[in-house]
This record gives C-alpha cells, structure tokens and sequence, in this order.
C-alpha cells in the first residue's frame, strides 16, 4: 500500500501549515497572546485523538481506510469551516478583565479550532496503530510532510492572502484523504466523486465567509471609523498584513512624543497598520524642508543636537520617519534597515512619490535585513544609531513559538552597537514610556552594564536619559559626553518643555519639572542604578528590570511574583492593568494545557487495562514517561536552535524555515533509518535506543559547547552560504533525534499493541507543553538550560525503556 | 440606529439573555451602589493622584445622571456596573470611576466653558453639564455626534452643543476654554487645544487602550501661560517599596 506515506505526508504538511496560518490568521483578527493561546490549546487534538483511538480502537481499525478519510477529509474540511464560524464568535480580548463570559468564548474557539487537528491526528495515529511493523516508514512520512509543510506555507503566504492560504490547506486533507484509497481501482469513481465535490466546495465558499473579521479596538478598525478613510493598499506575507490607509478628511498626525510648544503643522500622511495594529507613517514630502519642521519637534530629534551632520544607521525604516528625520538635519550618510520587504518596497516603491524618493537622497540606502545581524555583519561605523519605537518581530511574527522575544535589547546587542560606533558615537533608544516606569530603566541597566563590561572608566559619563509625556530617548555615547553636548541637550528638553531624567551632573533640581511624575522615577532610579548598590535598587524595584541576554532574550518581561497580591488588591479595575499579559498568558495556557492532558492521558487508562495485560506490570507507566519525555525534549530543542539560528541567519523567517524544515526532514531521514538499525545492532551489547539518545547528547552538547565559536568561525560565509551551513549543523542531531519515536513504538507494538495510540496522544500532549514551558523556562533561565533540561529528558527517556 | 455586526448581535443576544432578570431591576439603586463603590475607589487612589477622595459635586453628577439611557439599549442591565461598556463603531462607554477622575481633575465651577473631544455616547458630556458648566462637545464619528445629540436631548442636557468634527484644531470660535477633556487618546497631545486653553485652565486625557485606561494625562496652563503636565496612575501604586 504506497499511497498511505503519501497521504500521511500531505496531510501533515496540511496540519503543520494550518497551525502556522492559524497563527497568522488571529494575529490579524485578534491580538497575539490570545491567539498564541487558543491556538497552542487546540494542538490538543492531537492528543484526544489518541485517547479516542486508545478507547475505540476496535471499531476504528477495521476500517481503516475509512476511518484515516474520515479524518483526514474532516480535517481539510473543518479547517475552513471551523475558522469561518469561529470569526463568528464574539471574543474580545480587552473585555476578558471585566467580562467572565469572555472566557468562555475562549473555550468555545479552543473547542472548534481543535476540531481539524483531531480530525487529522486520529487519521495518522490509526495508520501508525494499524500498520505496527510499518511505524518507521510511516513516522518518517510524517517527519517529512511536516518539513516541507512548513517551508511550503512560509514561501506561499508572500504570493496568496492567507484566506487563499486557508482554502489550499483544505484541499490538501481532502487529497490526502482520497490518496489511501488509490490502490482501490474498484471505487475509484466514488471517490473521485467525493473528492471533486469537496473541493469545489473549499474553492466555492464565499470569501466573505472567510475574510478576516478585525476586533473592532484594534487600530486600524479604529482609524477606518474616521470619515472618508479607506485602506489604498494591502501587502500580506507571513511577517504579517499591511494595510496602507489615508484619512483626508481627518488627518491621521502620528508625531509620538511632539513637543507641546511645536507650532509647525504636521504633513499629509498615510498609516501603514500591521496585521491590523502598531501604525507607522509614511509622511509626505514634497521637497520643502521646511514642511518637516515638526520633526525636530520630536524627542527623537535630540541627538541631532548633540552631532554635526552624522553618519546614521536607522534600525527599523518602518514608514520612514527616522529617514526623513536624518536627511532634515543633515546627515552625511543614512542606511535605513527594515525586516519586511513589503514594507520596503512600499516605502521605495508605490509610495515612493508620496514619501519624497527618499532613497533618491544621495547617502540614503535601504537594507532588507534583521536590525540585529545587520549591525553585526556591517563594518561601516557610525556617528549615531537610532532605534526609535521600534519592537521587535522575533520568530512569533511568523506565528511560531516565542512569546515577544527579542534580541534587539540584549547586552550582546547593546555591545554589538557600541562596536559600530565611530569615535565619539552615539546611540540613541526612544521607546514608549511605560508607567510605572520599566522598559526605560531596564534599557539604562543594559547600558550600564553594558558599559562595565567593556571596561569604561566612568559609565555614568556616557549616559543621557530624556523623557516626554510619552516616550523616554536614552543616549549611550561612545566616550564621555563633553559640556558642549549636555548644553545644547538642557537647551534642546527646556524648549521643548521634555524633561531630562540623567545626564553627567545633573543636579536633583532639574528633575521631573515639565511633566511632572508623581515621584521622579527615573532620576531616582538611573541614580541608584549608576550607585553603589544596583542590585538593591534591582531588588526593590517592584518590576523585573534585570538586563535581557541572548540566551534569555525578554526584554519585555517585566513581572515579578511577590507583585500579584498587591495588584490583586487593587481590583480588576486597577491591578490588571500592570500585568504584563503575554506572561499571564504563557502560564495560564500551561495551566490549561498541563490539566487537560491529565485527563486526555488517564481517561482511557482502565480500558487499556484489560488490553495491556500482557505487558509486563508497570510497562503502561513507562511508556507513559517515555513519550511524554520525548515529546517535551524534541520541541525544546528544535525552539532553542530557532533562537540559535536568527542572529547567524540573519533573518527570523529564514531561521524558521531552514531551522524547523532541516529539523524535521532530518528527522525524517532518521525516523526511516529506525526500521533497519535494530537488525543492524543485532547481537551487540548496545541498544538502538541508548544509541540514539547517546547520538543526541553527545551532538547536542558540543553545540551547547561549541555553537558561538562555530558561528565566529562561520561568519565570513555570505548569507546564501550560510543557509547550507545550517542546514549542515542540525542535519546530524535532527537525524539522531528522529531514531527515538519509531524505535520506541515500534517496541511497544509488539509488547503491547493497545497502547500505540495511547503514547501516540501523549506525545500530542506533550508537544503542545513543551512550546509553552520551553518560552517559560527560556525566560527564567535561558535557552542553554532548555537544551540541557532537553538532554536530560531524552537520558530519562533511554533510562525508562531499557 | 446603526447596522450591528453580526458578532455584536450574539454578544448583545448573549447580554439579553443572562441579564434578564436584571433588566427590571431598580436603576436608581444600582446608581446609588455605583456612586458608593467609586466614592471608596475615591479614597484609596489619592496615593496617586493627590485628590483625597471626589468633590462631593462630581459624585452627585455621577449619581444623577442615567447612564442606562446612554448605553445600547441591550447592554443596559449592565449600564451601573462600574466597567466600560462598548457603544458601537469600536468606541466605548467609560469606566463610572475613570468619568468621576477625569471630571475631578478639571476642578470645574459653574458657569465655566468646558471643551470635550470625543463625545462618544454623550455620557461624559451629561456628567459635565451636570456640574453647571458649558460644555461644547465635538465627535468625529458621525452616528455618534447624532445618537448623543438624541440621549442628551431625552435626558435633558439640551443646553449642550455637539459637533460633528475633527477635535484636533478643537473649536477656535469658541475659545478659549477654562478646561477640556480629551476622551481618546491621540499619538501626542495637539498643540491647537494646549493654545485654546485659557491660563490658568485645565485638560486631561487618558491614556491606554480601549477598555483600559492606564495613565491621565493632565495638562495645565499657569496664570502667565506656561505649560507643564502631569501623569497619574489610576490606581494607587509605587513602584518602589522604600526602607522604613
């Protein structure tokens, strides 16, 4: 039977780009954590698709060709379906702290969504619990289905819309569901029958059923209610969906952080949204500077003041307002980095009139490419490095695992631009200021850090900090600031009514007088962090301002637990709205995951029970650890190297398709290699399993070792040859870890054939806890710890099958 | 009335149904209960915004005004619950307490000409003619600036005048004003309303999402025109637990 790999192959390429769409899907229609949420919930399917088989498995199996169509053809089916009726769900995230029925609209789409998954889990868990002596093969289709599903999705959602996107995904469960009957000459015809009706109906249903349905808070839906606003153009890739909006009748005026005191008139601009939020302008310019003044009314202008016509690298274009800023004051030479190529081609390309050929400057250049390994790979040095309200996509732009990770505001970062500075440099941060007090004063902790460790004599004269009512511009100078400077900064904040918050000298005086903070938090707290005793300021400070590494990259967590009784005393009104959710919601959807998981795993315990009576007394609860320790180990390791891989790839799309898709074709590869590697054993004193897992350790380690050296050592190599490099490196540990699945199960068929399809729902289960406690445990002790906790679960899993 | 979604529908029909019983309930006792709660909310957040407690004048606007009669008519049973409640057109009713704050930040006396930007459900307006002052609304959103018109008109407030504009240049034939009251929060403060306040005035915008207003923003003019602002927390916290 030749058709049932395939069919396996195609249907988890459907799965696998399903659950990237889906991600990619909600991130437009809600807001991420929500949907990193639910979606991570509904990959439980998977695992009930094991307790059901485990439970029915006599009335499944005899009909296995059947059975796989049924849910295979259910899940291209209800993948469409169950995002058009779940659009349908009146789910609002920002009612959640005061509506409990919020919650259970939750339930309602981690319900439906997890719908498709059963369908297509039950359908390859009953072939591999049907085809026992075949697990190897039919694993290794999986693997490889899997693999290029994700490289497929990725290079597909930059030429369709991913309602288009949603529709393909359908069809390929319906195909696949068709293949397991190929060899059948005899039904051909009902089949193919079936077949074409099911996909007329994906391609027939009316687009509007399945258009994204925006939450009406979010910016653009906001921005759309304005009279005559419409969008003029949309770009959609697996980055996200820009949409590209004019207001003539209500300008939009997006200046963050203008002064009080501006007079000058903001420009005509259009709003560039991504997947619906987080708005960036492009601004008209149409060849009179002076109708840019407005921009040297921003805080983000300040160090223009404090440089003469300088060499600027512009981390994140965006619509280009940094770019505009740097040629109204002169700069010498500009080079704009932006991650989204669509956003690039709108600002040089269709918008490109509007936006004043900005690229047409002499001096000016474009670079496609993340901030981060830009700044690495570039030798150019430069005067000033402006970062300016710019967070990071990371990985989960891709709608994949991180929870707001960032390398962008780690110390390597912070020491990889101070390195590009030229003599005298400067790097200038604005974000968005956060009260209480957060990101701002964590930046500065970086940068002392930072500062430290390179050796500077005195970092508190390398330091400036200024703030507007809403955003906070940190300074770090390559040497010390010179009177000259600090003055023109005192004259710069005081026209504009900005308060500085630090610089060298600065008398207490001076602190928190234009916009005046209950407390002056920020003088106070740069003070303590540049005094004898950081760490007890760090340590009193009610939210966690600890510098974010490489190896913990969340700059953006902020959460310390001994604050939740205090906010919980504050009400529902007041505490919750100094949580930091997308923490909240990591453990909340452990919580949900880990207690639903329990009850998927031991609900068909007693059936099993009379069945497993021929295994050895205990082998249940091995096989139980067995699984579950896999499932957690695989996924820690293949996030991990993701993280690994950005910064070396340069690009966090290129990391996840060439980092997710080696993984697990190679895995693949291995899976296949299980059939034949205990007959290759035979009669040797050591195991496959032990073998295997040795091959992971001992691999895994050395990178755990070796892995920044070889990047070092790699780092000449162009970014097309850096893409075979990678796939070199993970190939031999991917393949390794591809061994222990088929092996393992392959053993248990024959030991006790009953609990096939139960290990297979706990490994579902567990992938699903693994991606969640991996960003957890990454958070509060790195992605080195992942892999080593990774390397023990996979030396506990050897130990329990021995 | 304005064409609903049809995800609004259920979550109205979903309202209607739970809150039935409710429906029938006594508004003027759930007013009462509302004003008790935020006169407790009053008192603990001074930590944060230096007011000890509401002006005894904002709470008995907050007390007189039916908010049930500003809210859609399916939502009404939840009209004195003390949260924001949505209005349509993705805007929002605001939270009773974040009203009573705003409305105390002004420091508002009879008579005086009051701006506001963004009339929203006209709820916030009431409470402002409530106090005896003028006030001059401007909404951007069409239906709105009408639907308001009308609540306000059915509740008595028809000395108020809205307009449907863009509240960015405020309202220049009007100025200046002694206090203004932005309802939405834009990407910086506009300079034109700063210039129409009169010294000496007030102005406050909050700040933070739909649903969840994180921070106030008060602006206010001195008596020889400088301008400095203020940024408070809606809830009493510090960020930094100090050695005793």
């Amino acid at each position: 039977m030749v058709p049932l790999p395939a069919a396996i192959s195609l249907l988890s390429a459907a799965v696998l780009a399903h659950e990237i769409l889906l991600m990619r899907l909600f991130s437009i229609i809600q807001w991420h954590h929500f949907a990193y949420m639910v979606i991570s919930l509904a990959l439980l399917g998977f695992g009930a698709s094991g307790t059901v088989i485990a439970l029915a498995r006599h009335r499944l199996l005899p009909h296995f060709r059947a059975a796989f169509a049924t849910g295979a053809a259910g899940f291209g089916l209800t993948a469409v379906a169950s995002f058009a009726i779940a659009q349908r769900i009146p789910f609002n995230a920002l009612e959640v702290i005061w509506e409990p029925r919020q919650q259970l609209y939750l339930a309602l789409l981690f319900l439906l969504l997890a719908v498709p998954f059963f369908g297509a889990a039950l359908a390859i868990g009953l072939a591999l619990a049907a085809h026992g002596k075949r697990i190897a093969s039919l694993y290794r289709a999986d693997l490889l289905g899997a693999g290029l599903g994700a490289l497929a999705v990725i290079g597909t959602l930059f030429l369709v819309m991913p309602t288009t996107m949603l529709r393909l995904v359908g069809g390929a469960g319906v195909i696949a569901a068709a293949l397991v009957f190929a060899d059948l000459p005899g039904r051909r015809l009902a089949v193919l029958g079936l077949t074409g009706l099911a996909l007329a109906a994906l391609a027939l249903l009316p687009e509007g059923l399945l258009r994204p349905q925006l939450s009406p808070y979010k910016s653009l839906m906001q921005t759309l209610v304005l009279p005559d606003a419409r969008i003029i153009a949309r770009r959609s890739s697996p980055l996200g969906r820009l949409d590209v909006v004019e207001s003539p009748a209500a300008p939009l005026r997006h200046a963050p952080g203008l002064s009080l005191n501006a007079t000058a008139a903001i420009p005509p601009q259009l709003g560039v949204f991504t997947d619906g939020d987080g708005m960036t302008a492009i601004t008209r310019f149409d060849g009179d500077r002076d109708s840019l003044a407005f921009l040297d009314w921003q805080a983000g202008a300040l160090p223009y003041h404090l440089t003469h016509r300088p060499r600027v690298l512009v981390l994140g274009a965006g619509g280009g307002s940094e770019i505009l800023r740097a040629q109204y004051h002169g700069a010498r030479r500009i080079d704009a980095v932006e991650l989204n190529p669509q956003m690039a081609e709108l600002l040089d390309g269709e918008q490109a009139e509007f936006a004043g050929h900005l690229f047409r400057q002499p001096g000016s250049h474009l670079h496609i490419a993340e901030a981060r390994a830009f700044a690495a790979r570039n030798d150019r040095r430069y005067d000033l490095i402006q970062i300016t309200l710019l967070d990071s996509f990371a990985a989960s732009a891709a709608g994949l695992h991180a929870l707001s990770e960032s390398t962008l505001y780690t110390l390597e970062a912070f020491e990889t631009y101070l390195d590009r500075l030229a003599p005298g440099g400067m790097l200038a941060i604005t974000r968005w200021l956060r009260l209480p007090p957060r990101d701002s004063l964590k930046l500065f902790a970086t940068a002392v850090e930072v500062l430290r460790r390179r050796g500077a004599d005195d970092p508190s004269r390398q330091l400036l900090l200024m703030r507007s009512w809403d955003t906070a511009t940190l300074i770090v100078k390559s040497a010390a600031f010179a009177p000259i400077e600090l003055a023109a900064a005192r004259r710069f904040a005081d026209e504009r009514l900005f308060d500085l918050a630090y610089y060298p000298g600065m008398p207490a005086g001076e602190a928190n007088r234009h916009n005046v903070l209950e407390q002056p938090y920020l003088f106070e707290g740069t003070r303590a962090l540049l005094g004898p005793a950081p760490q007890a300021f760090l340590d009193a400070y009610r939210f966690d301002l600890t510098p974010a590494s490489d190896d913990r990259p969340y700059f953006f967590h902020f959460f310390k637990w001994r604050l939740l009784p205090e906010l919980s005393r504050l009400g529902p009104a007041g505490g919750v709205l100094l949580l930091d959710w997308g923490y909240m919601v990591l453990w909340a959807t452990l919580g949900q995951a880990v207690a639903i998981s329990v009850l998927l795993i031991l609900l068909p315990l007693r059936a099993l029970g009379g069945e497993g009576a021929t295994a050895p007394v205990g082998y249940a609860a091995r096989v139980a650890v067995y699984f579950l320790a896999l499932g957690l180990a695989f996924l820690f390791i293949e996030i991990a190297f993701i993280q690994r891989f950005v910064l070396f790839l340069g690009h966090p799309l290129t990391a996840v398709s060439v980092v997710l898709c080696s993984f697990l074709v190679f895995a693949g590869f291995g899976s296949g290699f299980a059939g034949r590697l205990p007959t290759l054993l035979a009669g040797r004193r050591i195991g496959a399993i032990p073998l295997a897992v040795g091959g992971i350790v001992g691999i895994a380690g050395i990178y755990l070792l070796l892995l920044p050296a070889l990047f070092g050592w790699l780092s000449p190599l162009t970014q097309g040859a850096r893409i075979p490099a990678a796939i070199v490196l993970i190939a031999p540990l991917a393949f390794c870890m591809g061994l222990p699945f088929p092996l393992a199960l392959r053993q248990v068929a024959d030991k006790a054939a009953a609990l096939v399809p139960w290990a297979w729902g706990i490994n579902g289960c567990a992938s699903v806890i693994s991606a969640v406690l991996a960003t957890l445990l990454a958070i509060h002790l790195g992605f080195t710890a992942v892999v080593a906790i990774a390397l023990a679960l996979y030396v506990l899993a050897a130990w329990t099958l021995r | 009335m304005s064409r609903l979604r049809p995800s609004e529908f259920m979550a109205f029909l979903a309202v209607l149904i739970l809150n039935v019983g409710a429906a029938a309930g006594d508004y003027a006792a759930a007013r009462k209960e509302l004003v008790d709660e935020i006169t407790r909310d009053g008192r603990r957040v001074s930590l944060s915004t230096g007011i000890r407690g509401f002006d005894a004048r904002v709470l008995a606007a907050i007390g007189n005004v039916p908010r049930h009669q500003f809210v859609p008519m399916l939502l009404r049973p939840a009209a004195y619950a003390n949260r924001p409640l949505p209005i349509g057109h993705g805007q929002t009713i605001s939270q009773p307490y974040i009203v009573a704050l705003m409305t105390d930040l002004l420091e508002l006396q009879a008579g005086q000409q009051v701006l506001e930007i963004g009339t929203g459900s006209g709820y916030q307006t009431a409470v402002l003619a409530e106090l005896g002052v003028r006030v001059h609304s401007i909404e951007i959103i069409e239906a709105l600036a009408n639907s308001a018109r009308a609540h306000l008109a059915e509740t008595g407030y028809s000395g108020v005048v809205v307009r449907w504009a863009d509240g960015y240049h405020g309202w220049p034939e009007r100025a200046p004003f002694d206090a203004i009251i932005v309802t939405a929060a834009a990407s910086h403060i506009p300079p034109p309303l700063v210039a129409q306040l009169k010294p000496g005035g007030r102005m406050v915008i909050p700040v933070g999402a739909r649903f969840a207003v994180q921070q106030l923003v008060l602006v206010q003019k001195a008596a020889d025109g400088g301008v400095s602002t203020r940024q408070l927390l809606p809830v009493a916290f510090v960020p930094l637990r100090r050695r005793r």
